[in-house]
């Protein structure tokens, strides 16, 4: 039972990493490349907190074996903001809505919210609620995040984002 | 929280390589796919195994394909958020596309596969009642051998299933829906969609010119070790219109065929309850679409 190297493009980053097949995806970006970012929390795929978007699907990273991303990009919430002063809207929007309270499952609804907004970039309210019912917040209840995502849909849209 | 126990991962790139490895390791082997089943079971310790097959890498076996005269097939490692998104499988059959719309979670659905979902044979998977009800079949593969099995034999008790360690879900077929006919999915849980299903009724019924019932089957999930075929419901509703009454009648029977007991997500009681209810409406949805009443 060797480890094996594998290569996770992340971020647009190409990394080699030797990982026991038994590793998670979530421990490997949080333990090996160090993107602590990505949170875990239930470990057992309920609560979302370890959202990561792979091949541009959200997936839970703590059910997903590293070695099973092999040579999968990868998308990380280090991924999204160009640059520290040049936030991704939905980052901007959860800032302007006061949608983060303690932070942890920030991360994880942000890439439910991107992967949402990827397929569909006009959603309704229920919408985003129900792309979002795989992220559990524990402090602010949800109507800010729910707001947020909401107005980083309205101004992402002229921009002809989305598919 | 525990730790993942130790085993060795294959990540074979062609359904023979596969299909040698499972064979090869059939003593202590898990197939996998998007291991959203499997990987919680390894760390609790219900699933042990020595060696992890994943199939993620197998060309073709995702792929998802109807035709009116062979119907749908749906390949093993097909997910569930492609086959709930597939325009066929939203025309064609309804109750499939909302079970795989509404069950579990985004990520969940995005990893996870209906196969797989068979595989894992929880007597409250989402997928087989409305699968049970449409009449569908497992097509496995081992090395050298294929066999095709009716779903409703394949279920053997929570958890178990009638597949050898040695074999593989290749795909999923599905009878194509005949004229006049209807189905639909419902379900009830704790926690809105998100949660293992408590209670849920799927059905399928087929009309002819005059309004009665030429074909029916039923099946209910989360109320006995497997999913369960309601037989005496579907006999009473044979050649018969079905109005309210017989609904109601037939809704009864349903409760009768159920087997359920009080656990963490209902008690005994509601699910009878709510066996009755589901099975109502879910029998008068399939009426109204067999009768071109209701747009699916």
């Amino acid at each position: 039972m060797a480890k094996e190297i594998i290569e996770l493009i992340v971020n647009g980053d190409r990394y080699e990493v030797a990982v026991e097949p038994w590793r998670t995806l979530a421990e490997v970006l949080r333990e090996d490349l160090n993107l602590t970012g990505t949170k875990i929390g239930c470990n057992q795929g309920d609560c979302g907190a370890c959202t990561v978007l792979m091949e541009g699907r959200s997936v839970s990273s703590c059910l997903t074996l590293a070695a099973e991303a092999h040579q999968r990009e990868i998308v990380t919430i280090e991924g999204l903001a160009q640059g520290p002063e040049d936030l991704h809207p939905l980052q901007e929007a959860f800032v302007e809505h006061g949608a983060v309270q303690c932070g942890y499952c920030t991360p994880g609804m942000i890439l439910s919210a991107k992967h949402l907004l990827d397929h569909n970039p006009t959603p309704s309210e229920q919408e985003i609620r129900q792309g979002l019912s795989g992220n559990l917040c524990r402090c602010t209840g949800y109507s800010k995040i729910v707001e947020a995502i909401g107005a980083a849909a309205a101004k992402m849209a002229p921009a002809g984002e989305g598919e | 929280m525990p730790n993942m126990p130790r085993f060795n991962f294959h990540r074979p790139g062609t359904m023979e390589e596969a299909l040698d490895l499972v064979s090869r390791f059939r003593a202590s082997v898990k197939v996998m796919c998007g291991g959203t089943d499997l990987v919680p079971k390894m760390r609790a310790g219900v699933a042990v195994a020595e060696n992890v097959v994943s199939l993620t890498r197998v060309p073709g076996l995702s792929t998802i394909s109807y035709r009116d005269d062979d119907g749908l097939v749906i390949g093993g490692t097909a997910r569930i958020s492609d086959v709930a998104r597939h325009p066929d499988v939203r025309r064609h059959y309804p109750a499939l596309a909302y079970a795989c719309d509404k069950m579990a979670t985004v990520q969940i659905r995005n990893m996870g596969t209906v196969a797989g979902n068979l595989a894992n044979a929880a007597p409250s998977a989402d997928t087989a009642a409305p699968l049970l009800a449409y009449g569908a079949s497992l097509v496995l593969v081992e090395r050298g051998g294929r066999r095709q099995v009716p779903l409703e034999d394949f279920f053997t008790g929570p958890g178990l299933t009638v597949a050898e360690p040695m074999e593989i879900i290749e795909a999923i077929r599905v009878p194509a829906p005949p004229l006049r006919s209807g189905s639909a999915y419902l379900r009830v849980s704790a926690r809105s969609k998100v949660d293992i299903a408590a209670v849920g009724v799927a059905a399928a019924l087929n009309l002819d010119l005059e309004g009665r019932v030429i074909g029916v089957r039923i099946a209910l999930a989360a109320v006995g070790p497997t999913p369960l075929r309601a037989r005496q419901a579907e006999d009473m509703l044979m050649e018969q219109i079905p109005d309210h009454d017989l609904l109601a009648r037939a809704g009864a029977a349903c409760v009768r065929t159920a087997k359920p007991i009080d656990d963490v997500r209902a008690s005994a009681n509601f699910r009878r309850a709510m066996v009755q209810t589901l099975a109502q409406r879910v029998l008068a949805r399939c009426g109204r679409l067999a009768r071109g009443e209701d747009a699916q």
